[in-house]
Protein backbone atom coordinates (compact mmCIF):
# COMPACT_ATOMS: atom_id res chain seq x y z
CA UNK A 1 0.00 0.00 0.00
CA UNK A 2 1.20 3.56 -0.42
CA UNK A 3 1.96 5.95 1.74
CA UNK A 4 0.63 8.44 -0.09
CA UNK A 5 -0.76 9.10 -3.14
CA UNK A 6 -2.50 11.82 -5.38
CA UNK A 7 -5.79 12.58 -6.72
CA UNK A 8 -5.41 14.47 -9.63
CA UNK A 9 -8.00 17.24 -11.13
CA UNK A 10 -7.14 18.95 -14.34
CA UNK A 11 -3.65 20.33 -13.72
CA UNK A 12 -4.21 19.85 -9.48
CA UNK A 13 -2.40 17.34 -7.48
CA UNK A 14 -3.44 16.95 -3.92
CA UNK A 15 -1.70 13.91 -1.73
CA UNK A 16 -4.05 12.34 0.25
CA UNK A 17 -2.06 10.91 3.45
CA UNK A 18 -1.94 7.83 5.30
CA UNK A 19 -1.22 7.49 8.93
CA UNK A 20 0.49 4.68 11.13
CA UNK A 21 -2.02 2.26 12.56
CA UNK A 22 -3.86 3.39 15.51
CA UNK A 23 -2.56 6.85 14.85
CA UNK A 24 -6.19 8.02 14.49
CA UNK A 25 -7.43 6.05 17.36
CA UNK A 26 -4.55 7.34 19.83
CA UNK A 27 -4.54 11.01 18.96
CA UNK A 28 -8.23 11.31 19.77
CA UNK A 29 -8.13 9.42 22.60
CA UNK A 30 -5.26 11.26 23.54
CA UNK A 31 -7.41 14.62 22.95
CA UNK A 32 -10.75 13.67 24.52
CA UNK A 33 -8.52 12.98 27.42
CA UNK A 34 -6.76 16.05 27.59
CA UNK A 35 -9.92 17.68 26.95
CA UNK A 36 -11.68 16.42 29.68
CA UNK A 37 -8.24 17.08 32.40
CA UNK A 38 -6.91 19.96 31.00
CA UNK A 39 -10.03 22.12 32.50
CA UNK A 40 -9.40 20.33 35.69
CA UNK A 41 -5.92 21.55 36.42
CA UNK A 42 -5.59 24.48 34.15
CA UNK A 43 -8.90 26.17 33.88
CA UNK A 44 -7.85 29.23 31.55
CA UNK A 45 -7.47 26.61 28.90
CA UNK A 46 -11.25 25.73 28.68
CA UNK A 47 -11.21 27.40 25.76
CA UNK A 48 -9.86 24.71 23.61
CA UNK A 49 -11.03 22.33 21.75
CA UNK A 50 -8.95 19.25 21.08
CA UNK A 51 -11.02 17.10 19.46
CA UNK A 52 -12.57 19.53 17.31
CA UNK A 53 -8.59 20.32 16.04
CA UNK A 54 -8.31 16.45 15.67
CA UNK A 55 -11.25 16.31 13.89
CA UNK A 56 -10.10 19.44 11.22
CA UNK A 57 -6.67 17.59 11.50
CA UNK A 58 -7.56 14.35 10.22
CA UNK A 59 -10.69 15.59 8.02
CA UNK A 60 -7.99 18.20 6.32
CA UNK A 61 -5.54 15.12 6.14
CA UNK A 62 -7.33 12.06 4.75
CA UNK A 63 -9.71 14.12 2.66
CA UNK A 64 -12.05 11.67 2.30
CA UNK A 65 -15.49 13.14 3.38
CA UNK A 66 -17.44 9.51 4.24
CA UNK A 67 -14.50 8.91 6.82
CA UNK A 68 -13.87 12.56 7.60
CA UNK A 69 -17.93 12.56 8.55
CA UNK A 70 -18.09 9.28 10.52
CA UNK A 71 -14.47 10.47 12.29
CA UNK A 72 -15.95 13.46 13.16
CA UNK A 73 -19.23 11.60 14.47
CA UNK A 74 -16.90 9.40 16.78
CA UNK A 75 -15.15 12.23 18.07
CA UNK A 76 -18.75 14.06 18.72
CA UNK A 77 -20.29 11.95 20.64
CA UNK A 78 -17.89 10.77 22.70
CA UNK A 79 -17.10 13.86 23.82
CA UNK A 80 -20.78 14.13 24.37
CA UNK A 81 -20.60 11.27 26.26
CA UNK A 82 -17.85 12.82 28.22
CA UNK A 83 -19.47 16.08 29.17
CA UNK A 84 -21.88 14.62 31.72
CA UNK A 85 -25.81 14.19 31.68
CA UNK A 86 -26.34 17.60 31.07
CA UNK A 87 -25.40 17.33 27.36
CA UNK A 88 -27.02 15.33 25.20
CA UNK A 89 -25.76 12.66 23.17
CA UNK A 90 -25.59 14.33 19.34
CA UNK A 91 -25.07 18.16 20.22
CA UNK A 92 -21.68 17.89 19.80
CA UNK A 93 -21.67 15.11 17.22
CA UNK A 94 -23.74 16.89 14.90
CA UNK A 95 -21.16 19.73 14.70
CA UNK A 96 -18.39 17.62 14.29
CA UNK A 97 -19.97 15.38 11.77
CA UNK A 98 -20.56 18.73 9.63
CA UNK A 99 -16.69 19.75 10.54
CA UNK A 100 -15.25 16.33 9.42
CA UNK A 101 -17.06 16.43 6.00
CA UNK A 102 -16.70 20.19 5.26
CA UNK A 103 -12.49 19.87 6.22
CA UNK A 104 -12.53 16.22 4.26
CA UNK A 105 -14.34 18.12 1.48
CA UNK A 106 -12.17 21.33 1.61
CA UNK A 107 -9.19 19.24 1.93
CA UNK A 108 -10.22 17.15 -0.74
CA UNK A 109 -9.97 20.30 -3.36
CA UNK A 110 -7.20 22.81 -1.64
CA UNK A 111 -3.88 22.58 -0.62
CA UNK A 112 -4.53 22.48 3.51
CA UNK A 113 -0.37 22.01 4.22
CA UNK A 114 0.31 25.54 4.55
CA UNK A 115 0.39 26.85 7.88
CA UNK A 116 -1.21 30.09 6.90
CA UNK A 117 -4.49 28.15 5.20
CA UNK A 118 -4.15 25.91 8.54
CA UNK A 119 -4.77 29.02 11.00
CA UNK A 120 -7.49 30.04 8.67
CA UNK A 121 -9.67 27.16 8.09
CA UNK A 122 -9.16 26.55 11.71
CA UNK A 123 -10.65 29.91 12.71
CA UNK A 124 -13.22 29.14 9.76
CA UNK A 125 -14.12 25.36 11.34
CA UNK A 126 -14.31 26.83 14.85
CA UNK A 127 -16.40 29.39 13.99
CA UNK A 128 -19.07 27.01 11.84
CA UNK A 129 -18.62 24.81 14.83
CA UNK A 130 -20.08 26.74 17.00
CA UNK A 131 -22.72 27.79 14.77
CA UNK A 132 -23.96 24.43 14.49
CA UNK A 133 -23.83 24.33 18.26
CA UNK A 134 -25.97 27.27 18.60
CA UNK A 135 -28.38 26.28 16.35
CA UNK A 136 -29.17 23.02 17.69
CA UNK A 137 -29.22 24.54 21.35
CA UNK A 138 -31.95 27.06 19.83
CA UNK A 139 -33.62 24.82 17.91
CA UNK A 140 -34.24 21.40 19.38
CA UNK A 141 -33.14 22.18 22.89
CA UNK A 142 -34.92 25.68 23.32
CA UNK A 143 -31.73 27.17 25.01
CA UNK A 144 -30.90 30.65 24.22
CA UNK A 145 -26.98 31.27 23.50
CA UNK A 146 -25.50 33.84 21.51
CA UNK A 147 -24.34 33.29 18.57
CA UNK A 148 -20.64 34.79 18.64
CA UNK A 149 -18.95 37.08 21.28
CA UNK A 150 -15.32 38.04 21.68
CA UNK A 151 -14.52 35.06 24.32
CA UNK A 152 -15.64 33.00 21.63
CA UNK A 153 -13.31 34.94 18.54
CA UNK A 154 -10.85 35.05 21.29
CA UNK A 155 -10.87 31.07 21.70
CA UNK A 156 -10.86 30.82 17.74
CA UNK A 157 -7.99 32.72 17.64
CA UNK A 158 -6.27 30.93 20.25
CA UNK A 159 -7.42 27.26 18.71
CA UNK A 160 -6.06 28.12 15.58
CA UNK A 161 -2.62 29.44 16.98
CA UNK A 162 -2.37 26.03 18.78
CA UNK A 163 -4.01 24.34 15.80
CA UNK A 164 -0.49 25.24 13.77
CA UNK A 165 1.82 23.43 15.92
CA UNK A 166 -0.55 20.77 16.78
CA UNK A 167 -1.09 19.56 12.96
CA UNK A 168 3.09 19.89 12.61
CA UNK A 169 3.05 17.47 15.30
CA UNK A 170 0.66 15.02 13.92
CA UNK A 171 2.36 15.57 10.49
CA UNK A 172 4.97 13.44 12.02
CA UNK A 173 2.06 9.96 12.48
CA UNK A 174 1.74 10.44 8.82
CA UNK A 175 3.84 7.64 7.00
CA UNK A 176 6.69 8.57 5.08
CA UNK A 177 6.38 8.41 1.09
CA UNK B 1 -31.79 -1.05 -8.53
CA UNK B 2 -30.38 2.61 -8.72
CA UNK B 3 -27.09 2.97 -7.99
CA UNK B 4 -26.35 6.01 -5.76
CA UNK B 5 -23.49 8.06 -7.83
CA UNK B 6 -20.14 7.74 -6.01
CA UNK B 7 -19.84 11.69 -5.01
CA UNK B 8 -23.56 11.70 -3.93
CA UNK B 9 -22.24 9.05 -1.38
CA UNK B 10 -20.60 10.70 1.14
CA UNK B 11 -23.39 13.48 0.84
CA UNK B 12 -25.98 10.53 1.36
CA UNK B 13 -24.32 9.32 4.64
CA UNK B 14 -23.72 12.98 6.17
CA UNK B 15 -27.37 13.40 5.62
CA UNK B 16 -27.99 9.80 7.19
CA UNK B 17 -25.56 10.01 10.29
CA UNK B 18 -27.04 13.90 11.15
CA UNK B 19 -30.24 12.72 10.77
CA UNK B 20 -29.90 9.90 13.44
CA UNK B 21 -27.92 12.06 15.90
CA UNK B 22 -30.53 14.52 15.35
CA UNK B 23 -33.38 11.99 16.29
CA UNK B 24 -31.24 10.91 19.62
CA UNK B 25 -31.36 14.27 20.48
CA UNK B 26 -35.15 14.11 20.20
CA UNK B 27 -35.19 11.07 22.27
CA UNK B 28 -33.38 12.51 24.86
CA UNK B 29 -34.45 16.06 25.06
CA UNK B 30 -37.76 16.70 27.14
CA UNK B 31 -39.64 19.91 27.27
CA UNK B 32 -41.78 20.54 30.70
CA UNK B 33 -44.81 20.70 29.64
CA UNK B 34 -44.53 18.11 26.42
CA UNK B 35 -42.64 15.48 27.03
CA UNK B 36 -40.05 14.14 24.96
CA UNK B 37 -39.09 16.30 21.56
CA UNK B 38 -39.45 12.96 19.49
CA UNK B 39 -43.17 12.66 21.04
CA UNK B 40 -43.47 16.33 20.17
CA UNK B 41 -42.74 15.64 16.44
CA UNK B 42 -44.12 12.17 16.50
CA UNK B 43 -47.76 13.68 17.01
CA UNK B 44 -47.04 17.03 15.19
CA UNK B 45 -46.35 14.70 12.72
CA UNK B 46 -49.20 12.42 12.67
CA UNK B 47 -51.92 15.26 13.84
CA UNK B 48 -52.89 16.76 10.41
CA UNK B 49 -53.54 13.32 8.92
CA UNK B 50 -55.24 11.95 11.64
CA UNK B 51 -56.85 15.56 11.20
CA UNK B 52 -57.96 14.65 7.31
CA UNK B 53 -58.81 11.31 8.46
CA UNK B 54 -61.09 12.00 10.83
CA UNK B 55 -62.38 15.00 9.07
CA UNK B 56 -62.75 12.47 5.88
CA UNK B 57 -64.52 9.77 8.07
CA UNK B 58 -66.92 12.17 9.29
CA UNK B 59 -68.29 13.28 5.88
CA UNK B 60 -68.38 9.78 4.48
CA UNK B 61 -70.72 9.29 8.04
CA UNK B 62 -72.49 11.66 7.30
CA UNK B 63 -73.40 10.94 3.94
CA UNK B 64 -74.03 7.66 4.74
CA UNK B 65 -76.90 8.62 7.59
CA UNK B 66 -78.07 11.73 5.55
CA UNK B 67 -78.40 9.68 2.40
CA UNK B 68 -78.67 6.15 2.81
CA UNK B 69 -79.61 4.98 6.20
CA UNK B 70 -83.26 6.84 6.19
CA UNK B 71 -84.48 3.72 5.82
CA UNK B 72 -85.24 3.37 9.64
CA UNK B 73 -85.12 7.75 10.04
CA UNK B 74 -89.03 6.96 8.20
CA UNK B 75 -89.71 4.83 10.90
CA UNK B 76 -88.19 6.47 13.37
CA UNK B 77 -90.35 10.26 12.08
CA UNK B 78 -93.73 8.13 12.15
CA UNK B 79 -92.96 6.55 16.09
CA UNK B 80 -91.77 10.58 16.94
CA UNK B 81 -95.37 11.71 15.03
CA UNK B 82 -96.93 9.49 17.39
CA UNK B 83 -95.30 10.06 20.15
CA UNK B 84 -96.03 13.77 19.38
CA UNK B 85 -99.50 13.63 19.41
CA UNK B 86 -99.34 11.50 22.70
CA UNK B 87 -97.61 14.72 23.81
CA UNK B 88 -99.95 17.38 22.58
CA UNK B 89 -102.74 15.28 24.53
CA UNK B 90 -101.71 15.01 27.38
CA UNK B 91 -100.64 18.28 27.49
CA UNK B 92 -104.04 19.48 27.04
CA UNK B 93 -104.97 17.34 29.38
CA UNK B 94 -102.79 18.57 31.82
CA UNK B 95 -103.66 22.41 30.85
CA UNK B 96 -107.54 21.80 31.41
CA UNK B 97 -106.42 20.02 34.95
CA UNK B 98 -104.70 23.29 35.69
CA UNK B 99 -107.43 25.34 34.62
CA UNK B 100 -109.95 23.46 36.44
CA UNK B 101 -107.30 23.54 39.45
CA UNK B 102 -107.89 27.25 39.26
CA UNK B 103 -111.33 27.57 39.03
CA UNK B 104 -111.80 25.17 42.08
CA UNK B 105 -109.26 27.33 44.25
CA UNK B 106 -111.24 30.54 43.47
CA UNK B 107 -114.25 28.08 44.93
CA UNK B 108 -112.62 27.08 47.45
CA UNK B 109 -111.59 31.09 48.52
CA UNK B 110 -114.98 32.08 47.88
CA UNK B 111 -116.11 29.25 50.27
CA UNK B 112 -113.71 30.25 52.73
CA UNK B 113 -114.57 33.90 52.73
CA UNK B 114 -118.48 33.06 53.15
CA UNK B 115 -118.01 30.25 55.08
CA UNK B 116 -121.35 31.03 57.60
CA UNK B 117 -123.51 30.93 54.50
CA UNK B 118 -125.08 27.91 53.80
CA UNK B 119 -123.76 26.71 50.00
CA UNK B 120 -123.53 23.45 48.12
CA UNK B 121 -120.91 23.56 45.18
CA UNK B 122 -122.22 21.83 41.78
CA UNK B 123 -120.84 20.51 38.91
CA UNK B 124 -122.55 21.87 35.37
CA UNK B 125 -123.38 18.40 33.82
CA UNK B 126 -125.72 19.93 30.90
CA UNK B 127 -127.03 22.57 29.07
CA UNK B 128 -130.46 23.25 27.35
CA UNK B 129 -130.72 20.80 24.38
CA UNK B 130 -132.25 23.92 22.59
CA UNK B 131 -131.55 27.80 22.10
CA UNK B 132 -135.32 28.83 22.86
CA UNK B 133 -133.70 28.40 26.66
CA UNK B 134 -131.13 29.24 28.71
CA UNK B 135 -130.70 26.37 31.02
CA UNK B 136 -127.92 24.10 32.63
CA UNK B 137 -128.22 20.97 34.99
CA UNK B 138 -126.04 20.65 37.68
CA UNK B 139 -124.96 17.31 39.73
CA UNK B 140 -126.87 18.44 42.57
CA UNK B 141 -130.24 17.67 43.57
CA UNK B 142 -133.00 17.15 46.07
CA UNK B 143 -130.65 14.58 48.33
CA UNK B 144 -128.05 17.14 48.19
CA UNK B 145 -130.77 20.49 49.85
CA UNK B 146 -131.22 21.73 46.67
CA UNK B 147 -134.74 23.28 46.42
CA UNK B 148 -136.72 24.95 43.60
CA UNK B 149 -136.09 29.53 43.25
CA UNK B 150 -133.14 28.29 45.23
CA UNK B 151 -129.97 31.30 43.93
CA UNK B 152 -127.42 30.17 41.87
CA UNK B 153 -124.16 32.19 41.99
CA UNK B 154 -120.52 31.83 40.96
CA UNK B 155 -117.19 33.60 42.93
CA UNK B 156 -117.66 36.16 39.99
CA UNK B 157 -121.34 36.66 39.97
CA UNK B 158 -125.42 36.02 40.04
CA UNK B 159 -126.01 32.98 37.84
CA UNK B 160 -129.54 32.32 37.38
CA UNK B 161 -131.99 30.19 39.81
CA UNK B 162 -133.10 26.65 40.41
CA UNK B 163 -136.26 25.87 38.60
CA UNK B 164 -136.46 22.16 38.54
CA UNK B 165 -134.92 19.44 41.47
CA UNK B 166 -134.48 15.96 40.66
CA UNK B 167 -133.17 13.53 42.91
CA UNK B 168 -129.26 13.66 42.15
CA UNK B 169 -129.47 16.95 39.90
CA UNK B 170 -131.31 20.43 38.89
CA UNK B 171 -131.79 22.29 36.45
CA UNK B 172 -131.41 26.31 36.72
CA UNK B 173 -132.59 28.86 34.52
CA UNK B 174 -129.59 31.32 33.38
CA UNK B 175 -130.24 35.13 33.57
CA UNK B 176 -129.88 34.94 29.89
CA UNK B 177 -133.03 33.18 29.33
CA UNK B 178 -135.86 35.71 28.11
CA UNK B 179 -137.68 34.55 31.24
CA UNK B 180 -135.54 35.00 33.72
CA UNK B 181 -135.30 37.83 36.38
CA UNK B 182 -133.65 39.31 39.18
CA UNK B 183 -134.17 41.90 41.56
CA UNK B 184 -131.65 44.61 40.93
CA UNK B 185 -129.95 47.82 41.39
CA UNK B 186 -127.13 50.16 40.22
CA UNK B 187 -124.23 50.40 42.77
CA UNK B 188 -123.85 54.26 42.50
CA UNK B 189 -127.24 55.78 41.86
CA UNK B 190 -128.94 52.86 43.95
CA UNK B 191 -131.59 53.16 41.20
CA UNK B 192 -133.68 49.46 41.47
CA UNK B 193 -134.82 47.30 38.62
CA UNK B 194 -135.49 44.05 37.66
CA UNK B 195 -132.51 42.96 35.35
CA UNK B 196 -133.38 39.73 32.73
CA UNK B 197 -132.23 38.09 29.97
CA UNK B 198 -132.64 38.45 26.08
CA UNK B 199 -132.05 35.31 25.03
CA UNK B 200 -128.45 36.40 24.11
CA UNK B 201 -125.48 36.96 26.09
CA UNK B 202 -126.16 40.56 27.47
CA UNK B 203 -128.98 41.31 29.90
CA UNK B 204 -130.90 44.17 29.90
CA UNK B 205 -132.27 45.94 33.15
CA UNK B 206 -136.04 47.02 32.28
CA UNK B 207 -137.63 49.35 33.70
CA UNK B 208 -135.05 52.53 34.10
CA UNK B 209 -137.10 55.61 33.69
CA UNK B 210 -135.97 58.17 31.16
CA UNK B 211 -134.79 61.14 33.79
CA UNK B 212 -132.69 58.86 35.61
CA UNK B 213 -128.86 59.17 35.54
CA UNK B 214 -127.15 55.60 34.55
CA UNK B 215 -123.39 55.48 33.29
CA UNK B 216 -121.62 52.81 31.34
CA UNK B 217 -119.55 51.01 33.69
CA UNK B 218 -121.69 51.14 36.47
CA UNK B 219 -122.00 48.43 38.82
CA UNK B 220 -125.21 46.35 39.49
CA UNK B 221 -125.98 44.15 42.01
CA UNK B 222 -128.54 42.17 43.21
CA UNK B 223 -131.21 44.09 45.51
CA UNK B 224 -132.40 40.97 47.27
CA UNK B 225 -136.06 42.03 46.27
CA UNK B 226 -137.07 39.12 44.82
CA UNK B 227 -136.44 36.94 47.68
CA UNK B 228 -134.17 34.54 45.92
CA UNK B 229 -130.90 36.07 45.54
CA UNK B 230 -129.30 37.63 48.64
CA UNK B 231 -128.44 41.75 48.50
CA UNK B 232 -125.39 42.74 46.62
CA UNK B 233 -124.32 39.77 44.56
CA UNK B 234 -122.88 40.95 41.52
CA UNK B 235 -124.93 40.75 38.17
CA UNK B 236 -122.64 42.76 35.94
CA UNK B 237 -121.73 46.39 34.53
CA UNK B 238 -123.77 48.64 32.70
CA UNK B 239 -122.51 48.23 28.85
CA UNK B 240 -124.73 50.69 26.55
CA UNK B 241 -127.59 53.02 27.61
CA UNK B 242 -129.74 54.32 24.94
CA UNK B 243 -132.02 57.01 25.54
CA UNK B 244 -136.08 55.62 25.23
CA UNK B 245 -139.25 56.61 26.41
CA UNK B 246 -140.52 55.92 28.55
CA UNK B 247 -137.75 53.83 29.78
CA UNK B 248 -134.43 53.57 29.07
CA UNK B 249 -132.54 50.83 27.40
CA UNK B 250 -129.89 49.54 29.51
CA UNK B 251 -127.80 46.48 28.24
CA UNK B 252 -125.78 45.11 30.72
CA UNK B 253 -122.97 42.60 30.82
CA UNK B 254 -122.90 39.74 32.97
CA UNK B 255 -120.63 39.35 35.92
CA UNK B 256 -120.15 36.12 36.12
CA UNK B 257 -119.16 33.90 32.95
CA UNK B 258 -122.34 32.21 31.88
CA UNK B 259 -120.82 31.11 28.52
CA UNK B 260 -118.41 28.95 29.91
CA UNK B 261 -120.01 27.66 33.56
CA UNK B 262 -118.55 24.46 34.66
CA UNK B 263 -118.89 24.90 38.56
CA UNK B 264 -121.68 27.09 40.45
CA UNK B 265 -122.63 27.03 43.80
CA UNK B 266 -126.15 26.85 44.93
CA UNK B 267 -127.43 28.92 47.72
CA UNK B 268 -129.91 27.05 50.28
CA UNK B 269 -130.30 30.36 52.20
CA UNK B 270 -130.63 34.13 51.67
CA UNK B 271 -127.61 35.31 54.25
CA UNK B 272 -125.40 37.92 52.69
CA UNK B 273 -122.60 37.36 51.27
CA UNK B 274 -118.89 38.78 50.79
CA UNK B 275 -117.83 39.50 47.09
CA UNK B 276 -114.00 40.22 46.76
CA UNK B 277 -113.93 43.52 44.28
CA UNK B 278 -111.82 42.55 41.14
CA UNK B 279 -108.68 44.34 42.12
CA UNK B 280 -108.55 41.95 44.54
CA UNK B 281 -109.62 38.35 42.72
CA UNK B 282 -106.25 37.95 41.30
CA UNK B 283 -103.50 38.91 44.49
CA UNK B 284 -106.04 37.02 46.90
CA UNK B 285 -107.42 33.82 44.99
CA UNK B 286 -105.07 30.98 45.95
CA UNK B 287 -102.99 30.92 43.59
CA UNK B 288 -102.38 26.94 41.34
CA UNK B 289 -99.23 26.73 39.69
CA UNK B 290 -99.24 25.02 36.29
CA UNK B 291 -96.72 22.95 37.73
CA UNK B 292 -98.62 21.82 40.65
CA UNK B 293 -101.88 21.61 38.85
CA UNK B 294 -100.29 19.33 37.01
CA UNK B 295 -100.30 16.55 39.94
CA UNK B 296 -102.90 18.21 42.18
CA UNK B 297 -105.63 15.96 42.85
CA UNK B 298 -109.13 16.24 41.29
CA UNK B 299 -110.97 18.29 43.58
CA UNK B 300 -114.47 18.40 43.45
CA UNK B 301 -117.29 21.05 43.64
CA UNK B 302 -118.33 18.59 46.38
CA UNK B 303 -115.41 19.45 48.90
CA UNK B 304 -116.84 22.58 49.12
CA UNK B 305 -120.31 21.07 50.03
CA UNK B 306 -120.54 22.34 53.30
Amino acid sequence: MNDTFELRGGETHIEVHKFFPGAIAGATILALTLQAALPVYVPKLDFLDLPLLITIYFGLSRRNPSTGLLLGTTIGLLQDSLSGPTVPLGLYGIAKTVVGYLASSIGARLDTEHPLARFSLTVAFFVLHQAVLVLTRRLLLAQPEPWFNMHLAMAAGMNAVLAVPLFLLLDRLRRSS
Amino acid sequence: MVAIPSRHKSVALLAGVLLVQVMMLAVQIKRDSRGRLIRVWAVTAVTPFERTGAWGFGRVRAVWHHYFALRGTARENEALRIENDSLKLAISQLQSKAAEADRLGLLLHFKAINEKTTMVGARVIGASAGTASRTIEIDRGERDGVRRNQAVITPDGAVGKVIEVYRDSAQVLLLTDKDSGVGAMLVDSRIQSPVGGTGELMLTMKYVAAEDTVNVGEKIVTSGMDKIFPRDVPVGTVAEVKQSTPFKQVRVAPAAKLDRLEEVFVLLTQEPLEFQKEGEAASSAPAAPAGDSATAPQASPAAVKP
